[in-house]
Formats: structure tokens, sequence, C-alpha cells
């Protein structure tokens, strides 16, 4: 955690460029710069801006954004349920159809259904989200008049998003989840399964299932971070009012606490998720065990 | 490899000769505004159309080829050299040196891809040398893992430990007999990640952070004519179809490829 401050500190620190200088305009009073210099402490050496960066985060602050000069925290807190909601929607649509497909692809393994279903979900992964998604907007809503084409508001305007970021979601776990199940299928304990007379339905249901959860926990939470990034690209697209936009807003404003606080809450988010998915292993799975020592 | 894998293979290189003749191939000068030919729609004239100044599209196409290709090839490249380094000696020294390394991998591991190559493109001005040292800052660290990973395999092997008793130096053991094990592993990861990289540049240059206007490029040709897609989609489809057949044909190749080695990643 303290890495990820440190990393994003010394990106922001090497950007160029001064920021009070864009701030301020051109033509301002050198004594004017002076002040703000001060009052944003850029004065001091790294170290201890380094020092009070940490000191705010550790308050729960990311600064003061250098153009509306409102904490990047709070607008960063209005926006991240956004964020959440949108990627929510899409890990909705995206784990259902993608564990389905995979099923469905591992069934029918080497047959024209399983190319089929192979080649969709690679075409999914070798998409741009942007592209993906303005043809979605084109067809959906400006042919179809189906969706707003964008905007922040109830579903009608969170269901093009949401299934832009679920394809990329949805081709990485259809294949991992047709790997895996090829992968316990062929183990003793299913043949012993089928010999026992066991349905193919409870096989799959109870024996099969439990095994390629597993590795299909550890995809969903990785992909979190595929809706991050994606994130930025499609609340770009539809005016999501999310912390994506707001990056990319900060991207074309040169207003470096919001980029910085957004890398830092996407980064600390996904790590967080990723811890929640080991402790989650181990009621998953009891042979992974959460300390080494008990090996 | 399989047949699919030897067709992307072929459409790849179909990709880089135009890519590299596209000075010859395209029709029209790819940044030559012409007003009187403004927002055509596909034809004989102009097979994808022109743009909003009137530009030929399929010119922009194949020049932007030419860029976006070549940043994620360049870039894959300098993330496989820099992470085979790195992995080797990270893998060979152990130890502290071992720690730190993996503790800056799991460092750039930690965060979404694209958030920092944002964070490492806005320090520079925008540009195509910025993407490829985002794309490289974020790719290294995943080669460096496999690397050390297949390097600590490597070092208890016997041949290793002949080079010791013989008296090789630990350079000439890293570099004469390590580094050619390591090289056919980072070469093939190289050709599974090249797909995503292909993605990466025209992500970065879609947000403005890559080649500047009036470049084209394939993620800023979507960008800059996004706000005509209901009226003219072509302008946005076919800069889009690139990158999609580019980035699929990558992905397919590394799929063979890694089945053939036999990796897995």
């Amino acid at each position: 955690m303290l890495g990820v401050t440190l990393l994003t500190f010394s990106l922001t620190k090497a950007l160029p460029g001064d920021p009070v200088q864009s701030l301020v305009g051109e033509r301002a009073q050198p004594e004017v710069i002076e002040k703000i210099r001060k009052e944003l402490g850029a004065d001091k050496d790294v170290l201890s801006q380094y020092a009070g960066y940490v000191k705010l985060l550790l308050k729960g602050e990311l600064g003061r954004s250098y153009y509306t000069n409102r904490k990047v925290f709070d607008d960063i807190l209005v926006k991240f349920p956004n964020t959440m909601k949108l990627a929510f929607a899409a890990m909705i649509i995206a784990v259902p159809i993608g564990i389905l497909l995979g099923f469905i692809a591992a069934y029918k393994k080497n047959t024209p259904v399983d190319r089929i279903i192979s080649a969709l979900s690679i075409t999914g992964l070798s998409l741009p989200v942007f592209w993906s998604g303005l043809l979605i907007m084109l067809l959906l809503s400006l042919k179809l008049r189906f969706f707003p084409p964008s905007g922040t508001g109830d579903i009608r305007f969170l269901v093009m998003p949401a299934i832009t970021l679920s394809l990329p979601a949805i081709a990485s776990l259809a294949r991992i989840t047709r790997t895996s199940v090829i992968e316990v299928a062929d183990m003793p304990f299913i043949n012993t399964a089928r010999a026992k007379g066991l349905s193919i339905f409870k096989i799959n249901a109870t024996h099969i299932f439990r095994n390629v959860l597993i590795p299909l926990v550890t995809v969903i939470g990785l992909d979190i971070a595929s809706y991050l990034n994606g994130a930025v690209l499609t609340e770009t697209i539809f005016g999501w009012d999310g912390i994506g936009r707001f990056t990319m807003d900060g991207i074309i404003k040169r207003d470096y606490p919001v980029i910085m606080g957004c890398i830092i809450v996407g980064t600390v988010v996904f790590v967080l998720i990723n811890l929640l998915v080991d402790i989650l292993y181990h009621y998953l799975d009891p042979r992974v065990r959460l300390y080494a020592s008990d090996r | 490899m399989p047949l699919t894998g030897k067709i992307a293979g072929l459409i790849l290189i179909i990709i880089s000769v135009l890519a590299v003749f596209s000075s010859v191939l395209s029709p029209y000068d790819p940044e030559r505004i012409d007003l009187d030919s403004i927002k055509e729609p596909p034809g004989i004239k102009h097979p994808f159309g022109t743009d909003n100044k009137g530009r030929d599209i399929f010119s922009r196409v194949l020049y932007g080829g030419k860029i976006s290709v070549s940043i994620a090839v360049i870039a894959a490249f300098i993330s496989m050299s820099l992470g085979l380094l790195i992995g080797l000696c990270s893998g060979y020294f152990g130890g502290k040196i071992d720690t730190a390394i993996m503790a800056v991998v799991d460092l750039i591991l930690a965060f979404p891809s694209l958030l920092l190559a944002i964070g490492v493109s806005i320090i520079f001005p925008p540009g195509i040398y910025t993407v490829m040292i985002a794309i490289a800052f974020v790719g290294w660290a995943s080669f460096a893992r496999l690397i050390r990973g297949y390097v600590l395999t490597l070092k208890e092997a016997s041949y290793i430990e002949a080079a010791k008793a013989i008296g090789c130096s630990k350079l000439r053991i890293l570099f004469v007999h390590l580094m050619p094990q390591c090289l056919p592993i980072g070469l093939v990861m190289a050709g599974i990640k090249l797909g995503g990289y292909v993605l990466t540049e025209a992500s970065l240059s879609f947000l403005g952070l890559g080649a500047q206007p009036p470049t084209a490029t394939w993620g800023s040709m979507v960008s800059l004519n996004r706000a005509y897609i209901a009226s003219e989609p072509w302008m946005v489809l076919f800069p889009g179809i690139a990158i999609a057949v580019a980035s699929l044909c990558f992905n397919v190749l590394g799929d063979a490829l890694r089945d053939k080695y036999g990796l897995k990643i």
C-alpha cells in the first residue's frame, strides 16, 4: 500500500509543467504565485512533501483539485459508487454468461460449438472497449433507440456501458471455465462419481462446479482490474459520471491530484478485492490455508 | 501449429507488409486536407470513405497501422529484454536482490495496468515514445516474474553445476548458459502479450496520450471521429476493425505458440 502511494507520488513529481503556473495563468503577479505555492506546499522539499502527502492519505484525504479547489477525496466519494454500480452491473452480466459458455464449450469439446465459443471469446478479448462501446451505442441507442446514448442516471443509462465492460470479462471467464472444466472432468474422482451412478447434472453441480470455482473466483477478482481499466474508456464514451471519466477530465486538465487520487483509489480497491478473494479461497477450498505456518 | 495460428500469422505478415509499404500503397496523402470530398461514404474513389476534413480513411488506416503495430512490437521487445535481464538476475542471485526486485514486480502488478500506463504517460509530452515507455514500464514485470520462476528451476540443473565446477564466472553462467534457455519463453510470452499491447496502445491514443494530430493512429482516429458515429459511421468503423483484427491475430498466434510450447501463463 505504501509502495502504491510512493510510486504514484513519484510519478506526479516527475510531471512536467508547473501546476501553479497553469492554475493562475500567464499574467499573474509573482507574489500571487508565491502565495499559492505556499498554500499548496509546493515550496517545501520533495521528502517533506511526500510525508505531508502520506499524512493526508492517512487522514483519508487526497489533496485538493487544482481547478475546483474541492477535496479530491470528496469528489471520488461521490463518483466512486457510480463506477462500482457500473462494475457490478457488468459483473452480473459477465459471470453467468461467461461460466455458462465455458461449460458448454467444455462439454462440446472439439465440436463446432466449442470452436465457435472459443472464437467468440478470443474475439471478445481482442475488441477495444472504446470501439465496441461506440458500436453498441450506434446500434442500441442511435438506430434502435432503446436507450439514451449517454449520461448518468437510472438503469436505462447503465445498460450499454455495462454490456460494453462485460464483453472482455465474458471472454476471459468462458476461456478459464472451459480449461478448468476439462481439467477437472478428467480427474479420477469424477469417474468414481459416474461409476456410482450419479446423474450428469449432479456431477456437474456438485463435483465439477466446486472445483472449478477456485480459478473462477481468481479470474473474477482479477477482472476488477479490467473493469477499472475499461471504466476510464467506457465512462468517457457514455458520459457516465464515475471515477473513470473523472480520471479522463484530470488528464485533459493536467489536474494532478485528481489523476493521482483516482489511480490510488482504483488500485487500493483492486488490491483489497484481491485480498478478499484470497480469504474467500479458504472457505471454498479447505486445502488452502491462510497462513504459511499451517502448511 | 493449428491452422488458425497459421492464418493469423499470415494476416499479420500481410498487415506488416501493408504497414511497411504504406507510403507506396496508400492512394492519398493521409494528412492532406481535401475540402471538396468531405465525409464521403466508402466507394471506388475512397475504399473506406473520407473523414470530416476530406482525408482518405484507407490511407490513414495504413499509416496508422505502421505506427500502432510498430509501437506494440517495440514495446513488447523492450518489455521482454528488460524482463529477461531483471528476471535472470532476480532468479540467479536470489537473496536480497531477489526480494527487492520481486517487491517492485508485485507493486507494478498490483496496479490496474491501464491506470498505471496513464500515470506514466502523463509525465512525458504525448507522443509515440511516451506510449512505448508507458507500455514497457508496465509490461516488463510479468516477463520478469515468468523468467525468474524458470531460472529458479534451471539453477539446479546439472549442466549449471558443471559450468560452475569448471570455473565459469557468474556473468558467463547468466548470459551464456541461462539466457539462451530463457529466450524462447520470453519470445512466446511476447507473442501472447502483443495482442494486449495493441489494445493498450489504441487505448492510450484514444485518451489523447499517444501520437498527436494530424498524425493518424488507429486509436486516435476512433477518438477524433466518434462525434460522427451516428451520421458517418465508417469514420469510426474501419480504424476499429483494424485494431480488432491486429489484436485478434496476435492473440490467436500467441495462443498457438503457447499451446505448442506447453506454457502455462
